[in-house]
């Protein structure tokens, strides 16, 4: 049974068309991590799941039952905010209790609820404080724990640890994970953090502008991104894409002369059609006999460098060393075959051997 | 130390020109009332001179009945004026700030438009209203048309939208209604805000004047501030101490409602209590 189903989902904001159809289907107790650049629709996304917003065209079904057009609060969903969104006079009980106030739970079952949340989150000390005598991680945990405390068949988290400083946000998501495993509630977690859409999904969906341009687990869409916008999105540093025509019966790609060869793989598509070769940082390879790169910046990170090497007026190519690779005033490389991607050029689209 | 005596000086003299008026009335509210219309008033207040507030308060003076009487028409008329205009325009500003209906935005206007007709511009029409109603010389003839604020609306609007919209959304995924929302969340975050518009309109109130003087006649709707005035009579048989008198009775009630209430008007006032 499906956890969560949206089809053709739309929405436009007067003119604009910010969403434009979204199809998805999520597994019950499957974590969904939608990751994108920032005004792609992923809030809005997450709202109309919420019933924050009205979409425009498609459907909405959770569990099973259509709630495209049902009140927030009749959707059995509950969310977690980028500002926490806590009340500012309620006190940490009262807070996580509200809603089950509002749905006339008897006091006994409120304060059972309550106090099996904060025993999870490590609250039970802090149930009398207010929201701003806690500190930015104990006022995450509060949000969660009133999302907890409502039973939800759905969970919503829109960038939940932006506001939160480097090892707090580390710390919360290994928090924010072992607790939805541990729950086994659907959950759609939006971030902008590479990290948390690497390590917290099941899958991942990486949106464009509207569109989702690829929904696969975290390994594949690293591995074999479905085009150069995703393959320039998700990793950091960015992927190196390399503008090149295929050559050699499909087996070898020709950039600015220099010929790289393809491996075993052979791909149907005619000599000299455009593509763009991908690599990434860590999987170019220094290389005596390669061709070489002027070296232009080199960033020492600590535990790795990252070189950026370029010619004038071509494109540009980012290296990443373990430490203690000597680097000079040029590199040479060489890109095993077993490590590149292959893009339409016109299209941007992966291309797949024969 | 100049650095810190130019602004002192000045902070004093400041304090001096608000507090002598004031002192004056009490130093002369003790004194005779021929020594005060001859202009010898002395700035000692003379304590034999004290059971003129004993006197004004139960017998009044010449012109004018007890004072005690003025006093609770003017608590009354100022606190239903407050609680008038805040039970009026936290609603209104509720609607125009978080609802989407047709013309919200006419309705808005209309609210601030009012802005520009305050009750001395439009004295004439609404007493006739009031005359039509057959409110002359009543209580609700009194209070009823100052209760409508265009301030107040305009203020609490300014308040809402503070408001977090992932607060309102939040309440919302918890299933609270718009009067649920109204009531355990926006009065209890906008208290601050809410203690000190009563207590600007409680000063507001209680200083009415001229609506109270043309729809009031009846000598048992007197407010102070009317008594005040009926106390000055044209001839020469003014008690000036009496007018004093009564003048420091009905600063009492505005300045207790800004000392009890002075903690949350500040906080309403500089930071929003967010
Ligand atoms: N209520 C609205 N009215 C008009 N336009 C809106 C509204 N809400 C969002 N938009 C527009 O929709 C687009 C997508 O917004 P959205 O908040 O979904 O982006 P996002 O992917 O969450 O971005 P970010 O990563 O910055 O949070 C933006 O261009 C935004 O301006
Ligand atoms: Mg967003």
């Amino acid at each position: 049974m499906a956890g969560l189903r949206l089809e053709g989902l739309r929405k436009s904001f007067g003119q604009n068309e910010i969403l434009k159809g979204v199809d998805l289907t999520l597994a019950d107790g499957e974590m969904l991590v939608i990751v994108g650049a920032s005004g792609c629709g992923k809030s809005t996304l997450l709202r109309l799941v919420a019933g924050l917003e009205t979409p425009t065209a498609g459907r909405i079904l959770i569990d099973g039952r259509d709630v495209t057009r049902l009140d927030p609060s009749e959707r059995d969903i509950a969310m977690v905010f980028q500002n926490y969104a806590l009340y500012p006079h309620m006190s940490v009980f009262e807070n996580m209790a509200y809603g089950l106030k509002i749905r006339g739970l008897p006091k006994a079952g409120i304060r059972a609820k309550v106090d099996a949340a904060s025993a999870l989150l490590g609250l039970d000390a802090l149930l009398d404080r207010k929201p701003r005598q806690l500190s930015g991680g104990q006022r995450q945990r509060v949000a969660m724990g009133r999302a907890i405390v409502r039973d939800p068949k759905l969970f919503l988290f829109d960038e939940p640890l932006s506001n939160l400083d480097a090892k707090l946000r580390v710390q919360m998501r290994g928090e924010i994970r072992r607790l939805q495993r541990r729950l086994k509630v659907t959950s759609l977690y939006v971030t902008h953090d590479q990290v948390e859409a690497m390590t917290l999904g099941d899958r991942l969906l990486v949106m464009h502008q509207g569109v989702p341009v690829q929904l696969a687990t975290p390994t594949e869409v690293f591995e074999r991104p479905a085009d150069t916008y995703v393959a320039g999105f998700i990793g950091s540093p960015a992927m190196n894409l390399l503008p090149g025509t295929l050559g050699r019966n499909g087996t070898a790609v020709s950039l600015e002369g220099t010929e790289v060869g393809l491996g075993t793989r052979r791909y149907a598509l005619p000599d000299g059609h455009g593509v763009i070769l991908g690599i990434r940082p860590e999987h170019v390879a220094l290389d005596p006999s390669g061709r070489e790169w002027p070296v232009e910046v080199v960033e020492l990170l600590g535990s790795e460098t990252l070189i950026h090497a370029g010619r004038t007026g071509a494109a540009t190519l980012t290296l990443r060393l373990a430490n203690g690779a000597p680097v000079g005033e040029a590199v040479r490389v060489s890109f095993p075959p077993e490590h590149l991607h292959l893009f339409d050029r016109a299209t941007g689209l992966r291309l797949d051997p024969a | 130390m100049t650095g810190r005596f130019i602004p002192h000086a000045v902070l004093t003299l400041a304090v001096l020109l608000f507090a002598l008026p004031i002192w004056i009335a009490i130093a002369g509210s003790t004194q005779d009332s021929a020594v005060i219309a001859r202009g010898e008033l002395s700035l000692i207040p003379d304590l034999a001179g004290l059971g003129v507030y004993r006197d004004v308060l139960l017998h009044g003076s010449a012109g004018a009945g007890p004072v005690w009487r003025a006093l609770l028409v003017s608590a009354g008329m100022a606190l239903v004026i407050a609680l008038g205009k805040i039970a009026l325009s936290l609603p209104s500003a509720y609607a125009v700030t978080f609802f989407r209906f047709p013309f919200r935005m006419t309705a808005f206007w209309l609210i601030f438009l009012t802005l520009m007709l305050p009750v001395e511009v439009r004295l004439i029409p609404t007493f006739q209203v009031m005359s039509n109603l057959d409110l002359i010389n009543s209580f609700t003839g009194l209070t009823l048309p100052l209760v409508a604020s265009a301030t107040a609306t305009l203020l609490f609007r300014q308040t809402f939208l503070a408001i977090p919209d992932e607060l309102v959304e939040a309440a919302r995924m918890d299933g609270a209604g718009p009067l649920r929302f109204l009531r355990d969340i926006l009065i209890p975050v906008s208290g601050a805000n809410i203690a000190a518009l009563f207590v600007i309109l409680f000063v507001y109130g209680w200083n009415q004047y001229l609506w109270p003087l043309l729809v009031a006649t009846d000598p048992k709707l007197d407010t102070v501030v009317i008594g005040i005035v009926k106390m000055i009579g044209l001839d020469t048989a003014t008690e000036w101490n009496k007018v004093m008198a009564t003048a420091v009775l009905a600063l009492i009630p505005p300045v207790a409602v800004v000392l009890l209430m002075q903690r949350w008007f500040v906080k309403g006032l500089t930071e929003g209590d967010k």
